[in-house]
Formats: C-alpha cells, sequence, structure tokens
C-alpha cells in the first residue's frame, strides 16, 4: 500500500517563534516540499537539532524530534542512525551550532560518513543571543562584542570540500524551489550530506540582507562545465564569496558509509536486536 | 595452614610485567587459590619504574599486601625501592640476574642470582625469553606444578604460533629447573597445587565490560582515557562477534551525546570515561537528565584535579558525580566493591536507566579497574533484563496520540521508540510539555520537574541496602564506599583476630542515598571511623549531610596509591588507643 504523502502531514501545529521575514520560512517551505516530494512518511523522518533559531525548526515539522544541546545535534544524529538505519535523519544547526561550539563534532562527522542529511542555517550572525559575531560573518563586520570587526571569516564549505564530505551544497533561503530541489538529492546520498542555506537574519544582520544575496548568488546548474566531482574545482568554489556566490550542488563524491564499515544495516537494525545474557557463557570461559 | 604468598615483578615499563603477573597468577588460580593481583605504573611508555603484585591465598583475597615473599627483580631500581618490603629472612627470596643487575645483594641470603639471559639463549636461542626464565624461576623456587604455568603458557602464546608457544614453556622450564636446584636452604617456603580451579580471573572493567554485553548494551561511545580505555577496547574486541558497536569519537562531548542519541532510539547504550573526560560530559549528562534518557557512564576516577596522577587511584569524584550537570535531575550512582559488584551492578545500572529513563554512572576507580581478583563465574542465568516501560509496536498503535513525556504519579513516561510502531517521539532539550515541545509558561515548567524529580523515589526503593558485616561486642564501625571493600574487610578479619572487633558498613549504591539504614546502623555504634581514598572525606560529608550524622575520624589516603588491609589497621589502632 502506498500511502500519498502531503505537505499537510508536516505540518505542526507548534506556533511559530521565528521574526515576521525570517529566512527559516522560506528553509520550512522547502524542507516540507522536498520531504513529500520524496514522499517519505513523517515518523520514518527524525530532526535532530541544535540550539538557536534553527533549533526550533523540527519542533515546526511533524516528524520524531531529538533537540539537542548547542553545537551537538551530529553526534546524536549520527548514533540515532547507526541505532536505526531505517531512519532517514535530518541534523539541524546555525552557523554558531554548526562551525563555533560544534566545529569539532562538524569535521569528524563529515570525516566518518554517516548518512545523514546535515543543514546548516548560516545568518553569519548570532542571532538569539542578539547580534555577535559568529565563524562566517564577513570580515570587518562590526558588532556590539566585535566593535573593532569580525576578525576572521570561515570557509566552512572549502572546509567541508577538504574532509572530503562526500556531499555540499549550497543554498538560498530566498529560493525555496531550488532549495528544496537540494534538500531533495541531500536526503537521497548514501552519506553525510552538508547543505549550508544562506538565510537573511532580519533584526540583527543589516549587511547581508535578501537584497545582498540576491545581487550576489547564481545557481551551479547553470555554470557551463562546473563538474562537482572535481575536488579541487570544488575547492576553488567553494572559496568563491563576494560579488558572486555560488549555490547548488558544489562538490559529490561516492564514499564507503561509515555504519556499513562497523556493520550495521537496515535489513538488522540494532535497535532490533534481540537481549540474551546466556549466549555470553562462552565468552566467560576465557577468564578461566 | 594457611597459605598468604605475595609475589612482586619489577622493572621499566616495556619489560613484560604485566604479562608476567597474569600468566603467574593464573598459574595459581589453576592450582585453586584465590589471588588478587594490582599494577603499579607510571604515566610512561617505556623506562621508569612499574610493578606488579601477586598476592596468593588458600581463601578469598580482595586487596594487595605490602609484604613481598619472593621478588622478581628485572632491574637494579626494583631491588632499591622495594628490598624494605620484603618479610624476614627465610620467608623472603629476591630472583635477579646478577650480571644485568648489579644488586649487591651477593652476600645476602635472600638472594636467587639466576641467568635468566643465558638460559634463555641456552633453551631457546632467543634473548627475549628472559622474563619467562624468571617466570619459570618464581615457580621453581617455591616448587609449584610446573604443568599449570605450562598450561597458560601455552594457551597466552598460542596466538603467536606452536613454536613461540613451546620456547616459551621451555624458557620457563629452564628458569624453574634453576631455581629448584640452587634457591638454597634459607628459603624455605613452598606452594603446592591445591585442587582444580573453577574459578574466573579478571580485572574490575573487564567485569565492567563483560557485564554491559550480557545486560544488552548495543552501543558503546568514548574518547579513549586512563583508566576506563579497557572497557572500550574490551568491547570493541569481543563486541564484535555480539552485534555490539563500539565507537571511538572525536571527543568525550561526542560520545555523551551520541549515548543520548543511540538511547532515545531505543538501544541499550554506554560511554566510560575519567574524570576529565567526565568534565566535558557533564552538559549531556543533564541533557539525559531533560530529555528523560537512559545513559549509563562509567567514571573511572584517578587522582585529580586536571590531569593529576595519570596511572594512579583515587575516590576523589563521588561529589562530581553527585553534583555534575546544570539544573536538578534525578540520578543513580552505583560504586562496585569489587569485582562481583562491578558486574553486577552494570547490570543493575542499564536495568534502572532504562525504568527511570534517567542517567546512572557507575563509580569506579583505578584500583578496581585494573586489579585481577578470582571470583567464582557469573550466574548468567541470574541475569534479569528489565526494560521498564517501553511500549511494544501493538501498545503504540493502540494510541491515539503519542506523549513522551506524559506526566504519571511515578514520574516515569512510557515509552516508544522510532519505528516502533507510528508514533513520533519528540523531546527537547527545553523545557517542555507532555508532547515533549519547548515551552515558557511557569506551570509547565513546575508539573515538568516535579513529574522527573518523582523518579527519585522510585530509584530509592530500588537499591541496595549498605553492606554490613558487625562483629560481636564492636564499638567501631569502618565505613567505606567502592573499591576499598576489600582492604576494609580485610582489616576487620586483621582486627577481629588481634581482639579488637570492629563493624564494618559498605556503600556500593550511593545515590540516592540509603539514609535510613546508614543512620540506623551508625547509630548503633560508639565511634564511627570514614576510610575513603579522598583528602576531604567525601562519604563522610555526605552522610553528615544525609543524616547529620558526623564522622568520629577519617583514615583518608590520598597519595594514589591503594589501601593495604595492614594500613588500615594501623590506621584504626591509632584512632582506638
Amino acid at each position: 500500500m502506498v500511502t500519498k504523502v502531503t505537505t499537510e502531514d508536516y505540518a505542526a501545529a507548534s506556533e511559530i517563534a521565528w521574526c515576521p521575514g525570517c529566512g527559516n520560512f522560506g528553509i520550512l517551505r522547502a524542507v516540507r516540499k522536498a520531504l513529500v516530494s520524496l514522499q517519505i512518511e513523517p515518523h520514518r523522518v527524525l530532526m535532530v537539532s541544535g540550539i538557536g533559531q534553527a533549533g526550533k525548526f523540527p519542533h515546526y515539522t511533524r516528524c520524531h524530534v531529538l533537540n539537542e544541546l548547542h553545537g551537538r545535534p551530529i553526534p546524536a544524529a549520527t548514533a540515532a542512525k547507526i541505532v536505526n538505519p531505517e531512519l532517514t535523519v535530518i541534523a539541524i544547526s546555525g552557523d554558531g551550532d554548526a562551525y563555533g561550539e560544534g566545529g569539532n563534532h562538524f569535521i569528524h562527522s563529515m570525516n566518518r560518513n554517516v548518512d545523514i542529511t546535515y543543514l546548516v542555517h548560516n545568518n553569519q550572525v548570532y542571532a538569539l543571543t542578539k547580534g555577535q559575531a559568529c565563524p562566517t560573518t564577513d570580515l570587518g563586520y562590526t558588532t556590539r562584542m566585535n566593535p573593532q570587526g569580525a576578525w576572521v571569516s570561515l570557509r566552512p564549505l572549502a572546509l567541508a570540500v577538504a574532509c572530503d564530505c562526500s556531499f555540499v551544497a549550497r543554498g538560498f533561503a530566498g529560493e525555496v524551489d531550488h532549495l528544496a530541489r537540494l534538500v531533495e538529492i541531500g536526503v537521497k546520498h548514501r552519506g553525510f550530506a552538508l547543505i549550508e542555506i544562506l538565510q537573511p537574519c532580519v533584526t540583527f544582520n543589516n549587511k547581508n540582507t535578501f537584497q545582498w544575496y540576491k545581487q550576489r548568488v547564481y545557481k551551479l546548474e547553470a555554470e557551463v562545465g562546473y563538474n562537482p566531482g572535481d575536488r579541487a574545482a570544488a575547492f576553488n568554489k567553494a572559496l568563491e564569496w563576494g560579488d558572486r556566490i555560488p549555490i547548488g550542488v558544489i562538490y559529490q563524491k561516492e564514499r564507503p558509509l561509515f555504519e556499513e564499515y562497523i556493520g550495521v544495516s537496515a535489513a538488522a537494525p540494532l535497535v532490533r536486536e534481540e537481549i540474551n545474557p546466556l549466549q555470553f557463557r562462552e565468552l566467560m570461559n576465557e577468564f578461566k | 595452614m594457611t597459605v598468604d604468598f605475595n609475589f612482586m615483578i619489577g622493572g621499566e615499563a616495556g619489560q613484560g610485567i604485566q604479562s608476567v603477573s597474569f600468566i603467574l597468577s593464573k598459574a595459581m588460580m589453576r592450582g585453586g587459590y584465590y589471588v588478587y593481583s594490582d599494577q603499579d605504573f607510571e604515566s610512561r611508555i617505556r623506562g621508569g619504574h612499574s610493578f606488579s603484585r601477586v598476592r596468593v591465598r588458600d581463601r578469598k583475597v580482595r586487596a594487595p599486601s605490602e609484604e613481598v615473599s619472593i621478588l622478581l627483580a628485572l632491574n637494579k631500581d626494583t631491588v632499591d625501592r622495594h628490598l624494605d618490603e620484603m618479610k624476614p629472612e627465610g620467608e623472603a627470596l629476591v630472583i635477579l640476574d646478577e650480571r644485568t643487575v648489579r644488586s649487591g645483594l651477593a652476600d645476602k641470603g635472600i638472594m636467587l642470582d639466576v641467568p635468566l639471559e643465558q638460559l634463555a639463549i641456552q633453551s631457546t636461542a632467543n634473548r627475549i625469553m628472559s622474563n619467562t626464565v624468571a617466570l619459570g624461576a618464581a615457580l621453581g623456587a617455591v616448587e609449584y606444578d610446573f604443568d599449570l604455568l605450562a598450561g597458560v603458557l601455552r594457551q597466552e602464546f598460542s596466538r603467536h604460533g606452536e613454536k613461540v608457544a613451546e620456547d616459551n614453556v621451555k624458557a620457563a622450564r629452564a628458569g624453574y629447573d634453576y631455581a629448584l636446584q640452587h634457591r638454597g636452604k634459607k628459603f624455605g617456603q613452598r606452594l603446592k597445587a591445591r585442587r582444580a580451579s573453577t574459578k574466573i580471573f579478571l580485572t574490575g572493567h573487564e567485569a565492567v565490560a563483560f557485564g554491559a554485553m550480557v545486560a544488552g548494551c548495543k552501543f558503546v561511545a568514548g574518547y579513549p582515557m586512563t583508566p576506563t580505555t579497557s572497557i572500550l577496547e574490551y568491547v570493541a574486541q569481543k563486541g564484535r562477534d555480539f552485534g555490539v558497536k563500539v565507537i571511538q569519537t572525536e571527543d568525550e562531548i561526542s560520545a555523551i551525546n551520541m549515548v543520548v542519541g543511540a538511547g532515545y532510539a531505543g538501544v541499550r547504550a554506554m560511554t566510560a570515561t575519567s574524570g576529565g573526560g567526565f568534565c566535558l560530559m557533564v552538559e549531556g549528562l543533564s541533557l539525559a537528565g531533560m530529555t528523560e534518557t537512559p545513559v549509563v557512564v562509567v567514571l573511572g576516577q584517578r587522582p585529580g584535579p586536571a590531569i593529576g596522577l595519570p596511572t594512579r587511584t583515587e575516590q576523589g569524584e563521588l561529589w562530581f558525580a553527585l553534583h555534575a550537570g546544570h539544573g536538578e535531575f534525578p540520578r543513580a550512582i552505583l560504586a562496585p566493591g569489587g569485582i562481583d559488584d562491578a558486574f553486577w551492578l552494570t547490570i543493575k545500572a542499564f536495568n534502572l536507566a532504562e525504568k527511570y529513563q534517567s542517567p546512572v554512572i557507575i563509580l569506579t576507580d583505578h584500583d578496581l579497574a585494573d586489579s585481577y581478583s578470582t571470583v567464582e563465574p557469573f550466574d548468567l542465568s541470574q541475569v534479569t533484563i528489565d526494560r521498564g516501560e517501553l511500549l511494544s509496536e501493538q501498545e503504540v498503535n493502540q494510541l491515539t496520540a503519542y506523549k513522551r513525556h506524559l506526566i504519571t504519579d511515578s514520574g516515569v513516561s512510557p515509552r516508544a521508540l522510532p519505528l516502533v510502531g507510528k508514533a513520533l517521539v519528540a523531546t527537547d532539550s527545553d523545557e517542555h510539555n507532555e508532547e515533549g515541545h519547548s515551552i515558557e509558561d511557569a506551570e509547565t515548567r513546575r508539573q515538568m520537574v516535579l513529574k522527573r524529580m518523582r523518579k527519585l523515589d522510585g530509584l530509592r526503593s530500588e537499591l541496595g541496602k549498605p553492606r554490613v558485616h558487625k562483629k560481636r561486642g564492636a564499638k567501631i564501625t569502618l565505613v567505606g564506599w567502592g573499591s576499598t571493600y576489600g582492604a576494609i574487610k580485610e582489616a576487620q578479619e586483621l582486627l577481629v583476630a588481634e581482639g579488637l572487633p570492629v563493624n564494618v558498613l559498605h556503600l556500593n549504591e550511593i545515590w540516592p542515598f540509603p539514609a535510613d539504614d546508614v543512620a540506623l546502623i551508625l547509630r548503633g555504634s560508639k565511634k564511627n571511623i570514614f576510610i575513603e581514598s579522598n583528602a576531604t572525606g567525601q562519604l563522610a560529608q555526605l552522610t553528615r549531610r544525609e543524616t547529620g550524622i558526623k564522622a568520629d575520624a577519617t583514615i583518608l589516603k590520598f597519595d594514589g596509591r591503594p589501601f593495604s588491609a595492614q594500613y588500615i589497621v594501623n590506621g584504626v589502632k591509632k584512632e582506638a588507643s
């Protein structure tokens, strides 16, 4: 029996606590659209989020929700996928979550390559703590906590390509259909799929506005001759930031899955394994 | 005649001390003896000074002795450091190769000069076998049954091929025969094999790791740190055949959050770390409390603060374990007193974690972690697995709406797992409503705090009573917790034998604190002496906080070395006089 999944299935009852005009609304539309397009039922989806406005995201989507600590969604999402590979696991972070507090997990999860999708909402500012610089804030941009201007600006997608992350993409909250398509490809991708989403903060970032992004973003699909399988080209593309900002699939590569490497599969998930103390009798004899 | 014999093997790190000690111990166990073996080593890979003691008795032994019968000195440093610990002449023997060690002991009657290297080369053409020659000499000196030693050697070295195994047997034989012929008249001790053994011989952390697997733990995440690396490694190696997955994480923060993810998704999961790593896990522990996720954390204490003495022992983290985590949430703390406890309490930890959907901390220390002891095999048919209020697929599908954090009288909410039925399972690190979605209103917050804290009542009812050993006429009670049980129990035996009867009160299930039981015993005693491996008397403080009863005295040891019974006896006598 095939159940037809509709957008309504993903509509959660919780009251949405985002600022009017926030880029998150576009992301929410895009993710719902992608899940409907993939025809995945809500109870097959686990969303694990961190803290910040992005952290609220799973509460606004009908699905399993594990709202984690700041910077920590990735380890929990990783383990949940290993324990039960039948779940479609989507981890959701903000830029502070992913690149600041969770930087170590970010690097190592890309190396590990567990089959999860990682959506990073990047508005280039810490919004929930009211406007401080984040790892991706543009150089020299001043905030109350950084009156001398932001000192470094991380290029997370270049870091991802350097880590040989098996899927690296960038979307824009103002391009909902394009973003939905990216999420769809990312969820289908076998391995760790990083999708960074440019998402203007209408309250605290007065530089990187919708308008600012709109004038700069361009779609990689339209770039003649661009090959996401070419790592060196992808690295250069991931560094591109300024007058032109690429969106689309930057890098994609087939790599073995960590969960297969350690011997777990959807056919025999750990969560369904029996507990039988008596099977350890022989092992105990090794202590004799 | 009772047997209480103490071997010591000393040398540099890298000289194979642990393996000599292990093989000697197993050979003794197989001859029907009880064996306790501890390790003392520095935080370095080669060089320095390491030693291991192998204490052999004809009745239970749970702690080291500080009086050495046979010292196997692989370098001169060992002689210099440990000569003072030898038993009196006639009961003591130092085995060494004077050609390499140059001890200066030549004139003393306690020396047995064995040409270890020469015998190794003669018997196997392999200088490396010197250690095995020494091992053979130790057993030859006491006329132990050689076949028992040969059996262990074959078993231990068979993975390196038959030739290696047989060469080891030959080398041991050479040392054995040499010692038998040359041990002289001044050393009259003999150790005869008693009967075939049915026992097992393992460390505290092997018992924890094995117990976790028996309890059905399917997922372990951890970052290597002394002394709990042994748990991670045991499960990584032995768990492979049983579908247990071990992830070496990028840090301890990842480890605890993975365990939360695995616990949420529905398997029994554990992490193991030491104080420094536990510091990093504290935020995740609090998350487990808030999301009501079952997690088991082994906290293997070592002396701190910071890096402290990485390879040594202390009980300095009881208060840390009690209070770790921001905010208030229920937890259980178990502190095994020995190998049996380590196994059974680990199983209990997993049951409690799932029944109360809360973190459970198993508090061990370096002494328990690395010391070997003989115990009866665990009766696996006695193991019960209680997964608490875990909903079946059928139960889930009968629900009209599922509330992960349903408010109940017990504080425990029936637990659904993702993809076991169609219920949506939502939980949140923010304060949340029954559905698991974040809230800010005051009344829901209040109700949720009360709901979680009600679980403490259930936990309290599950915890066993403290262990009490009373002696007729005793006016003094010795109070301890965790790994010091063995030394305290033996101290009681020694004191009774000397005409100073004392009671023992030992806590191995510490939190929720069994205040009524503890108070009853302490009030019935004239003088309560707390014995702890820390500088501040953490259990004494906790007892005062929970019962109002102040310790009359403390015997505290915080030099990084384990208690011996004699050390406690000396301390008690001082307090009693």
